[in-house]
């Protein structure tokens, strides 16, 4: 399945993720330059993005920890998700995500 | 501190650790089963590194034989294992320089200006030093010090000003609570109407708000107005992206901390994307006597693990053993029946 992924220059790349496993670990396998401190435990927010339009209603709702992550994020907006806990599937596969500055 | 120190000269020892997590804790077992001494120095005011600092209560599932433990655990039981070697904790301070005196030791200085002089130093600095995180609002470091800050070292600093804090966590609650009543005025922003901080420091920032002593506003700092490094106003964007200005001469962007690696990109080792390489026999850089462990290390086949971690720890005091000690032989010994060992750890 498909990630389209935008850096922090506006390159913008198609990537591919594995079904069951996170936007974070493709982006970060794919060589983009996501910090993504944790690791994937929700507890950093260093693998902040930008879900494109159309693309945050098909997510299944923020569990409350990443709500309360997103805290420690910087330039937050209203379509800021942390890529750790968007997992791939048929219903993301051709997400649009931008990846936040750091 | 575990051995007398001079204050007035460099403290002495056979090891000096760089970072204190989960790496640079067992290290100091591991070397000290040898006798070699330990100082470890670390950013964060307690051991534990990430275990400590970013996810305390999370669970790790892959620690040989602990089925579960959480990051605050695992620092607490090493913590436990090492304390019969008495290694030197100076927390608060970042490794700043390294220098090769002509004696072949290393004299190493922190940014507080202390000195250590060691035969081997052992950098375990997982992603490097954590620092504030810096909102990424134009030019905004040429306020940074005057008119930004992201620490309170002196409330005093901050009386009588119009101050402007922003974040949703309990630095920024805890700041808005301790500063509101020596503030000119004292307004905090957040992108929501929540907050993840501690529930009775938001009820009380909420009546300090319901007092008219506190502003709120759910919006977000869009730009810096001023000069000379003297803030005069920000730019705040609402919810609903209205924009308007806002007065203020000391701003507190309060976002957590990051991982930088800071000075040791100055020590002379030839960085792989941020990472150190290193061989995999001793753990030793490209230079003789500095060696890096655990997550900040690099080569064929690295696992980011803590038990990977604890292995090159192992294999670092070895070849440290070698470096402090070139006179006397190494014996390898088990710690199950080895008296000596279980002497010097307390047991026997």
């Amino acid at each position: 399945m498909k990630i389209i992924a935008t850096d922090r220059n506006g390159k913008t790349t198609e990537i591919e993720g594995n079904d069951g496993w996170t936007v974070m670990e493709a982006l970060r396998d794919a060589g983009l330059p996501i910090t993504a401190e944790c690791g994937g435990a929700c507890a950093c927010a260093t693998c902040h993005v930008y879900v494109e339009e159309g693309w945050l209603e098909k997510l299944p709702k923020q569990r409350d920890e990443e709500v309360d992550m997103l805290d420690m994020a910087v330039a937050v907006q209203d379509n800021s998700r942390l890529s750790c806990q968007i997992v791939c599937s048929d219903e993301t596969d051709g997400i649009q995500v931008t990846l936040a500055p750091e | 501190m575990s051995e007398q120190q001079d204050t007035s000269g460099p403290i002495e020892t056979d090891v000096v650790i760089i970072g204190a997590g989960p790496a640079g804790l067992f290290a100091v077992f591991e070397l000290g089963l040898l006798d070699l001494k330990c100082h470890l120095i670390d950013i964060l005011d307690r051991p534990g590194g990430q275990c400590t600092e970013l996810y305390p209560e999370k669970p790790i599932y892959d620690i040989p034989a602990l089925p579960i433990v959480t990051g605050q655990e695992l620092v607490d039981r090493l913590m436990e294992q090492i304390a019969p070697f008495k290694p030197g904790f100076h927390f608060g301070e970042m490794a700043n320089a390294l220098q090769r005196q002509a004696d072949g030791r290393w004299k190493l200085i922190t940014d507080t200006g202390k000195e250590f002089l060691a035969p081997v130093i052992v950098i375990a600095a997982g992603g490097g030093s954590f620092v504030p995180k810096r909102p990424p609002i134009p030019g905004i470091e040429a306020y940074e010090g005057t008119s930004v800050f992201y620490a309170v070292r002196k409330m005093d600093q901050f009386r009588g000003r119009d101050i402007l804090i922003a974040g949703g966590g309990d630095s920024a609650l805890d700041w808005t609570l301790n500063l509101a009543p020596i503030a000119k005025s004292l307004t905090l922003v957040h992108h929501r109407d929540g907050f993840r901080a501690a529930q009775h420091s938001v009820n009380q920032m909420r009546e300090l708000v319901d007092a008219g002593k506190v502003k709120f506003h759910v919006a977000s700092v869009k730009a810096l107005h001023g000069n000379n490094g003297q803030l005069e106003a920000v730019t705040l964007q609402g919810a609903d992206k209205s924009e308007w200005r806002h007065d203020t001469n000391a701003f507190l962007p309060f976002f957590g901390l990051t991982m930088k690696l800071g000075p040791i990109a100055e020590f002379g080792l030839n960085l792989h994307e941020n990472l150190i390489p290193v061989d995999t026999a001793k753990f030793e850089t490209s230079t003789p006597g500095l060696f890096a462990i655990g997550d900040i290390n690099t080569y064929a086949g690295k696992l980011k693990l803590i038990l990977s971690a604890f292995h090159e720890a192992a294999l670092v005091s070895q070849a440290a053993f070698r470096i402090a000690r070139p006179n006397e032989k190494l014996r390898f010994q088990y710690t199950t029946s080895s008296s000596n060992l279980q002497k010097k750890l307390g047991v026997a």
